[in-house]
């Protein structure tokens, strides 16, 4: 009953085309930003912050950035993993070979360089679609792992094959503990989702939809095809590069290559199918039911069996729960846990009455 | 260059690209009948493997062991139709496909819960080092009977395909889905039969991946190498699949022998992406597939 | 009769002038021989059996199919193959036999879509949502807004266009091509499938759409009524040949076009 548009006039197109029309969201918005940015700081405890929230946001990420390709415009991939682990080995070389570079300068140039190699894969695009498509990221995939774990330049010739983040510092502040690394991340990526918002609303979301929609008459009314895919190819790798640094800088501080193995772009693209296909929130959505899902998994076959639960077993469960959930998303509602959201408000919308 | 040594990689090449084929054959024939790409096509391998090994290590005899697992296969085939498919029915085919990605996750863990996720030896009485020797060039006998398997499945697929009123019935619908139905072809039987048959396929895949690399969770993995099989051979053909899984083998093989060398080595995981990579941007429908024309 | 004066639009010139073509996809030959010119501002109406070469005659016209022989001149210039998102940019719109909309979008998105030609792209500022970005989406929801007055789909500009019944994406698609501000409209069966009203409301916009805008329209239509009613000129096609070209009363009574629908001969 709070939950009301009548009343809010636009007077203008502006008005109309604001991000968050109606003023409720606003609030909303604002509100959930002060929490994240204020509350959780005071209250969460360092397991927290760096075992749940700070993958959190990284995988949401990546997440927005499959949203990009997949939710958006339509191509399918299946090596995010590989795009990310552009970004990481990207960024990682740059500060070792040139170390006054300031770390977020490196984690662009990690993002940038995840584009190209994006791009690079995305040319098949022009001439295959759907699964066949697929493939091709999927050659991304295993070519990418595959150079990282055998060249020992792109890990500044380490001998276990791994390469640790440098430290980071902003403004003279060491970026070093849980609560410091949250607000790193948390700005990234809530600076990444409103421009992805920004973008789906404006020629270039609109284009890039048209391509996914019907890609015949996108043309007919004048869309470039080969110049919209190149252009979501590159700012999915983008901000999956950009992911792949912060998880290779922030979540672990160590990587080797099989950090992002395919399994990793799986659980990606799961979070995009479960939050749900061309939306920003659900690539956060996907992202909290992926990493909370195991967390309750664990908690609750520990309860019912009383410990005696083995984790492979677990583990199991967890890959049919998974399964389970992105068949039941697929066939109930393609549009993922947003959609559901959305649904929700509209039913808020009427409450208490029925129409 | 060493001829013999050459030929030895070469033969050595082929006879694992039919193992190659092996499994994308159950890709083909799912596909072929509904338009599916059947990522769990690899689990499906795995779980039949694991279900035969689990009855042999109970004391069952092979062939009911055999048995035992196909009627398993064409359960899983029956759920998998009313479960999955059937409410995906008029979906686009990149829903189903991602579906299917699901699915394969469902039945991974699945195959590991009902039974365990040790590796089993699997001992079909053959001896994986005996090589026969022709020449200088020593050829793995293990591989020798698998590829004889593969040719005697095709075989019998292509006499099912031509001779029977259901090979008949799969056939009409690969080749028109609505012509099929206005006909009277009941769709969801054929796509029961379909899966069910793509199971039983997957149980040989596995009995003979089974037994050379050990039952274990590594044979799901499989299924990524049928891929580039299917993108080179076609994923409509039966003999393209077989072809292209000779092609993907060969290659691989000696690429690794001859060019791996100089580039640090294990490049056979992602070969055989890029030769499928470059065989889609010539040739977008495979080798041997059917040229797919849009209409405005 | 037609509700236009004849005399205004055949001094008018000419925009397209296709000569003597042939088209054929392996040995099928699906035009032989056709001429066609199409005149600025006119209604020309394509006509013929089913398998007269008709579609493939409009996707001679927009660019899609490039003749084996024969020369299409557009606005006095010799056309060769061009990119299809580049006959857009020629001034060339149309819509689809089965319509082709982004069903993912609002109708609203979907009229806003066909703009995006008109509009600069620069990633940066659309990132921003400001400068540029901001400014030309507000422009042209201006302009949008405008078509969608015009064809009277005020209440439906919202909702996401898979909802909307048969004949509103049909307005909507038209509403998608008009946003291209086009100097020929091609539409390719636009009333198939309509009752009655819905037929009446689409012919109307035609027609404002041709006198309001000064649009060129070639359409494809298989209702006789509504051919007769509206276009300027009909052009009738039979196994790839042009059998009649004419006003629609003159085209009426000859007697090939009669043994055409007929089937006699």
């Amino acid at each position: 009953m709070f939950y009301r548009e009548a009343g809010q006039f636009k007077t203008s197109y502006k008005k109309d085309q604001a991000i968050l029309p109606i003023f409720q969201d606003k609030i909303a918005m604002v509100a959930m930003l002060l929490f994240c940015f204020i509350v959780i700081p005071l209250f969460a405890n360092d397991y927290w912050l760096a075992s749940i929230l700070v993958p959190f946001l990284a995988l949401s990420l990546a997440a927005l950035g499959l949203n990009v390709l997949t939710g958006y415009a339509g191509q399918i991939s299946l090596g995010t993993a590989a795009f990310m682990a552009v970004g990481a080995f990207a960024s990682f070389n740059l500060q070792v070979r040139i170390p006054e570079i300031p770390f977020l300068v490196a984690f662009l140039w990690g993002g940038l360089c995840a584009a190209g190699v994006g791009i690079l894969f995305g040319l098949p695009s022009l001439r295959i679609k759907g699964f066949y498509l697929a493939v091709a990221t999927l050659a991304a995939q295993f070519f990418i792992e595959w150079l990282f774990t055998h060249f020992d330049w792109f890990t500044n010739y380490s001998t276990s094959g791994v390469i640790t983040a440098p430290p980071m510092t902003l403004l003279g502040f060491a970026i070093d503990n849980p609560l410091s690394k949250y607000f790193l991340v948390l700005s990234i990526v809530v600076i990444c989702a409103f421009f992805v918002r920004n973008l789906a609303r404006s020629e270039i979301g609109r284009a890039w939809m048209a391509v996914r929609d019907m890609d015949i008459a996108a043309e007919a009314i004048g869309i470039n095809l080969m110049k919209t895919k190149l252009l979501a190819f590159g700012v999915s790798s983008f901000l999956c590069g950009l992911a792949g640094a912060l998880w290779a800088y922030v979540v672990l501080g160590t990587v080797e290559p099989q950090a992002f193995d395919i399994a990793r772009s799986f659980e990606i693209l799961f979070m995009v199918v479960i939050g749900g296909l061309g939306s920003v929130s659900g690539a956060f959505l996907g992202a909290g039911f992926m990493i909370l899902l195991p967390i309750l998994l664990n908690n609750l076959g520990s309860l019912i069996t009383g410990g005696t639960i083995s984790t492979e077993t677990i583990a199991h469960i967890e890959y049919m729960v998974f399964g389970a959930f992105i068949i039941f998303f697929l066939i109930v509602e393609p549009n993922g846990l947003a959609r559901l959201w959305q649904i929700g408000k509209e039913k808020l919308r009427l409450w208490p009455f029925p129409y | 260059m060493d001829w013999w040594f050459f030929l030895e990689v070469f033969v050595g090449g082929l006879l694992s690209g039919v193992m190659y084929s092996l499994v994308a054959l159950g890709f083909v024939l799912i596909f072929k009948a509904s338009g599916v790409f059947n990522f769990a096509q690899g689990a499906m391998v795995l779980f039949a493997a694991l279900t035969f090994v689990r009855l042999l290590e109970m004391g069952i005899p092979m062939l009911a062991a055999i048995g035992v697992t196909m009627v398993i296969m064409v359960i899983l085939a029956i759920a998998i139709e009313r479960i999955v498919l059937r409410p995906l029915v008029n979906q686009d085919l990149i829903i189903l496909f991602m579906a299917t990605i699901g699915l394969n996750y469902f039945i991974e863990g699945m195959a590991q819960l009902v039974w365990d996720s040790k590796v089993h030896v699997l001992d079909l009485g053959i001896d994986e080092y005996d090589a026969f020797e022709i020449g200088e060039a020593f050829i793995n006998k293990f591989d020798v009977y698998a590829a004889l398997i593969a040719g005697g499945l095709v075989l019998v697929l292509s006499l099912f395909f031509r001779y029977t009123v259901i090979g008949r019935a799969l056939r009409a619908v690969a080749d028109d889905h609505q012509a099929a139905l206005s006909v009277g072809i009941p769709l969801r039987t054929i796509w029961i039969y379909v899966w069910s048959t793509a199971g039983i396929v997957a149980l040989v895949a596995g009995i003979v991946w089974g037994s050379k690399l050990g039952v274990q969770f590594a044979i799901s993995s499989v299924a990524l190498k049928a891929i580039p099989v299917l993108i080179i051979g076609g994923f409509t053909s039966v003999p393209g699949a077989i072809l292209g899984g000779l092609i993907v083998g060969c290659g691989e093989k000696l690429a690794e022998v001859y060019l791996g060398g100089f580039v640090g080595g294990a490049i056979e995981n992602w070969f055989p992406y890029m030769l499928a990579l470059l065989v889609l941007m010539i040739r977008p429908e495979g080798i041997f597939g059917e040229k797919i024309i849009e209409r405005v | 009769m037609s509700l236009k004066n004849q005399n205004l639009i055949s001094k008018s010139e000419v925009i397209m002038n296709i000569k003597n073509i042939n088209l054929s996809f392996g040995g099928l030959k699906a035009l032989s021989g056709v001429s066609l010119q199409i005149k600025k501002g006119e209604i020309l109406a394509i006509i013929g059996p089913n398998g007269a070469g008709k579609s493939s005659m409009l996707n001679v016209i927009s660019g899609i199919y490039v003749p084996q022989e024969g020369v299409v001149e557009w606005k006095g210039k010799r056309r060769n193959k061009i990119a299809p998102h580049d006959i857009a940019r020629m001034g060339i719109a149309r819509t689809f036999q089965n319509i082709a909309l982004f069903k993912g979008m609002s109708a609203l998105e979907n009229i806003l879509t066909g703009r995006n030609i008109l509009m600069k792209r620069n990633l940066f500022m659309e990132m921003l949502y400001m400068g540029l970005g901001r400014r030309q989406e507000e422009e042209h929801r201006k302009k949008a807004e405008e078509i969608i007055d015009f064809l009277e789909i005020q209440s439906i500009r919202k909702t996401p266009v898979a909802r909307l019944p048969y004949g509103m994406q049909k307005r909507v698609e038209l509403g998608r091509a008009l946003a291209l501000e086009p100097e020929l409209l091609l539409l390719d069966e636009p009333m198939a499938g309509m009752n009655v009203e819905e037929k009446e409301d689409m012919c109307r916009f035609v027609l404002d759409v041709n006198e309001q805008f000064g649009t060129t329209i070639v359409l494809i239509e298989h209702d006789m009524g509504v051919v007769m009613d509206i276009s300027d000129r009909v052009v009738v096609l039979d196994y790839g040949i042009k059998i009649a070209d004419g006003t629609p009363d003159k085209v009426r009574s000859e007697k090939k076009v009669i043994d055409a629908y007929l089937g006699v001969g």
